[in-house]
């Protein structure tokens, strides 16, 4: 664990490489960050139609592809839990689908490991389509409506809107690692 | 570059079966996720309490932001209203002389009204809203159509209340917190409801298409009578919704029926009143129907089978009006 002792008299360089990040926002802004996407997709306005791209699972997305590893396998399952409390589908279709898409997310870069964005937008684009396909056809074993043409406007605004939220992340990833904590 | 691949884990034994437990714990969260799944298809209401307690916590921030979002709204109206205000205040004008006359002969007639149905000893019956608050979510990115209230137990709203703006129905209330409730929208696939055309009370069903429109299914096999622009309310059959609540308009015909727009779109009405659930049994004033349960309105699931009384309902929706 690292002394959580502030350093009062230090230049603004010496403080810059004294200082480390906090252990708490490294691991928890990620989760913290997924969760609160779930919560603002239904947030903004209410729509009579689905319109919103499924922010919870984007941004889930973006951390995995911008580091592989920062969050585990399993992390599907509580975030996917969160998303279904607020989502409105049938409880357990998060966790099925959040789950399947992190292990095809690892298998995905096993088999490919030399990426850039653009693969990776494309990868995302493909998992973002199948999870909206799915999500709705659950749905509508649940009892919802469902036909091609009223998921295709969330769908293309969903892979459109990935570079964004990716950017999103980039930012939350740099406030992630921000030097709080003096040392030495 | 090639980022590190994860599989690798050296020889370090911590590692090799953390990585290991970590595969295990992801399957793991496939198959609970397909068991939760099948067990909430069968049992809707299974995780009630959790998502309840989830839409509480979120109560505060919803509120804000349906603040501000009425309030960015006027915004644009506001700024909007400076480049039309010349032709806006005239054609104002003209139609607040044309309401004028409008407002005495309605008088008239709600007078004449009031004594015709004194004549058939029919009380009148104004639902008093049992609380109001914000419509402060919905579930925008799913198929479902379900929005949250900032309302709850704790103001005395309960399972099967019907959920109107002053427009007209937005849904029924089908979960309930201590400080936010779950309302099933009308344009949910899920929800049915009877209606009648406002001018001669053809009796019809509403049901959603996920879409933001619903589909009128009529109840009489001829010749389709709808027209485009009929406007259609609650019949009141098999209780739960009040007769005479605003539902929706025709916006387009199909063969045996038409797609009508609703009138209370939630992405419009912020505010909205939640009502008690419509009772016919309890009205006096009405023949009693036969057997007691055709008249299931305290049941949340009442529309789904209320299909089999809805002539007789709808005959006494009639009188109502």
């Amino acid at each position: 664990m690292i002394p959580l002792v502030p350093r009062k008299s230090a230049g603004k360089r010496s403080r810059r490489f004294t200082r480390a990040p906090s252990p708490v926002l490294a691991y928890l802004t990620p989760w913290a960050t997924i969760a609160i996407a779930s919560y603002i997709a239904s947030m903004p306005t209410a729509t009579s139609a689905p319109l919103m791209p499924p922010l919870g699972f984007l941004v889930l997305l973006s951390w995995r592809q911008l580091h592989p590893g920062l969050l585990p396998v399993w992390a599907g399952l509580p975030l996917g839990f969160v998303d279904d409390l607020v989502s409105g589908q049938p409880m357990g279709s998060g966790i099925l689908t959040w789950s399947i898409a992190m292990i095809a997310l690892d298998v995905i870069e096993f088999r490919w490991p030399w990426r850039n964005f653009s693969i990776e937008w494309a990868v995302a684009a493909g998992l973002i389509a199948t999870y909206i396909i799915i999500a709705a056809l659950i749905a509508q074993m649940a009892g919802g409506g469902f036909t091609l043409l009223l998921i295709l406007p969330q769908l293309i605004l969903s892979a459109l809107l990935y570079p964004v939220v990716a950017r999103g992340v980039a930012r939350a990833d740099s406030f992630r690692l921000t030097r709080f904590w003096a040392f030495g | 570059m090639a980022p590190k691949s994860k599989r690798r884990t050296g020889y370090s034994r911590r590692a090799q079966y953390s990585d290991f437990f970590g595969y295990i714990a992801g399957f793991a969260g496939v198959l609970l996720g397909l068991a939760v799944l099948l067990g909430s298809l069968s049992n809707h209401a299974g995780f009630a309490w959790a998502r309840s307690a989830a839409s509480d916590i979120a109560v505060p921030i919803g509120r804000l932001v349906a603040g501000t979002r009425a309030g960015a709204s006027n915004v644009g109206s506001t700024l909007a209203g400076y480049f039309v205000w010349g032709s806006e205040n005239a054609a104002l004008r003209r139609e607040v002389a044309a309401g004028r006359v409008r407002q005495v002969q309605m008088a008239g007639m709600a007078d004449e009204n009031r004594r015709l149905k004194a004549l058939l000893h029919l009380t009148q019956t104004d639902p008093k809203p049992i609380a109001t608050g914000w419509l402060i979510a919905s579930t925008a990115s799913s198929t479902r159509r379900y929005a949250t209230v900032s309302i709850g137990r704790m103001s005395g709203v309960g399972v099967g209340m019907p959920v109107v703006s002053p427009l007209g129905l937005v849904g029924r209330v089908v979960e309930v917190g201590q400080v936010s409730a779950r309302v099933l929208l009308l344009t949910d696939a899920e929800s049915v409801v009877p209606v009648r055309r406002a001018s001669d009370g053809i009796p019809a069903f509403a049901s959603g298409r996920a879409d933001g429109t619903l589909q009128l299914r009529l109840l009489t096999l001829a010749v389709n009578p709808l027209h485009i622009g009929d406007a259609f309310v609650a019949s009141g059959s098999g209780g739960l919704y009040w007769p005479g609540t605003p539902i929706a308009v025709v916006a387009s015909l199909t063969h045996d029926g038409a797609i009508a727009r609703v009138l209370a779109d939630p992405g419009v009405s912020e505010m909205v009143a939640v009502q008690p659930e419509w009772n016919p049994v309890a009205d006096a004033s009405l023949a009693p129907v036969d057997g007691a349960a055709s008249v299931s309105g305290s049941s949340a699931s009442s529309h789904s089978h209320s299909g089999h009384t809805s002539s007789s309902h709808s005959s006494s929706g009639k009188h109502h009006q």
